[in-house]
């Protein structure tokens, strides 16, 4: 993973970014992930500002990123991370997956998943 | 909207990693992490912090609180976080999303401070999140047994008790994939026994 040059983020009011919204358009958990759109590459600097380009510079070709990881490598809050991921979302600039739910222990989806992270630990 | 099912594509899990300050739990998360450990924040206003007196502050006051993590790449597809909980306990409205969809957590204990570690234990309990508990033995020194440990910690016997070296790749392979184990484990058996 390719180190970036450190953001900005952190010399503005966290929530100046988002005008002072504090509430996501869209719940997104920690470990959600984020990959930049078709759309969201061909998008300019636009209404969003350079943290929506950096963004989507950040997740773009292949490089998808956590909401927690977009907030650390910005040096953002979460929660201001998450309005603006929300908002990108909402715009079709990124594309977020949400983690896979284990809460049904009789979902052979969630028993999947954890054979897969087993096995992948086993390779390390 | 471009949100997608995560079944077939690209997503996501994660392990909490917790334990009392100190006590090794970014030295774990970077032992097999592909990326330098990160940090986050997050902020809480004033009315959560339950213990702190913001009376005499007119208007908000705000509480920041980090959580570091790494990141693991299973497969192509699927790509496994840790994340370490917050320094002090109280921080709790940040362990609930810790928590939140996590296969488990591994639970560190230094058996010279173990008591530093029944917040934790008592939180996962209660959210009903399975957990292991991993002896970090300092300079290869481990002053209990992993019985004794059980015993002092009073938890029930199948949770698994291992032993490790934080700073160790092989080591800390090992305390997660015991977790999986035990998580998979359980999930077997709950999901045949009847209702």
């Amino acid at each position: 993973m390719p180190e970036r040059d450190e953001p900005t983020g952190a010399l503005v009011r966290p929530y100046a970014v988002t005008r002072g919204r504090t509430r996501p358009k869209l719940e997104i958990a920690l470990e959600a992930l984020v990959e930049t759109t078709v759309r969201g590459r061909s998008t300019g600097t636009g209404r969003g500002g350079s943290e929506h380009q950096y963004i989507a510079a950040m997740c773009d070709g292949g490089r998808v990123q956590s909401l927690a990881e977009i907030a650390a490598r910005m040096q953002l809050p979460l929660g201001v991370a998450r309005v603006i991921v929300a908002d990108m979302a909402s715009d079709g600039l990124v594309a977020v997956y949400e983690p896979t739910s284990l809460d049904d222990e009789t979902d052979a989806v969630g028993t999947e998943l954890l054979e897969r992270v087993l096995s992948g630990l086993r390779r390390l | 909207m471009s949100r997608r099912p995560a079944a077939g594509r690209v997503t996501s899990a994660k392990i909490v990693i917790a334990g009392g300050f100190g006590v090794g739990k970014t030295t774990l998360v970077g032992s097999v992490s592909e990326i330098t450990p990160l940090t986050t924040e997050a902020i809480m206003t004033s009315a959560g912090v339950g213990v702190d007196d913001n009376r005499q502050v007119p208007g908000k006051t705000t509480t920041t609180v980090a959580m570091d993590f790494g990141r693991i790449s299973i497969d192509r597809d699927l790509i496994l976080y840790l994340f370490g909980t917050p320094g002090q306990t109280r921080f709790w409205f940040m362990w609930d999303e810790l928590v939140r969809g996590a296969i488990g957590a591994v639970v560190m204990v230094d058996t010279r401070r173990l008591a530093d570690c029944f917040a934790a234990i008592d939180f996962f309990e209660h959210r009903r999140l399975p957990y292991l508990v991993a002896i970090n033995c300092f300079d290869g020194m481990q002053y209990h047994n992993a019985q004794d440990v059980r015993d002092a910690l009073a938890i029930s016997s199948d949770v698994p008790v291992v032993s490790c070296d934080a700073r160790n790749r092989e080591s800390t392979k090992n305390v997660l994939i015991s977790l999986v184990e035990y998580v998979l484990t359980m999930r077997r058996s709950r999901a045949v026994a009847p209702a």
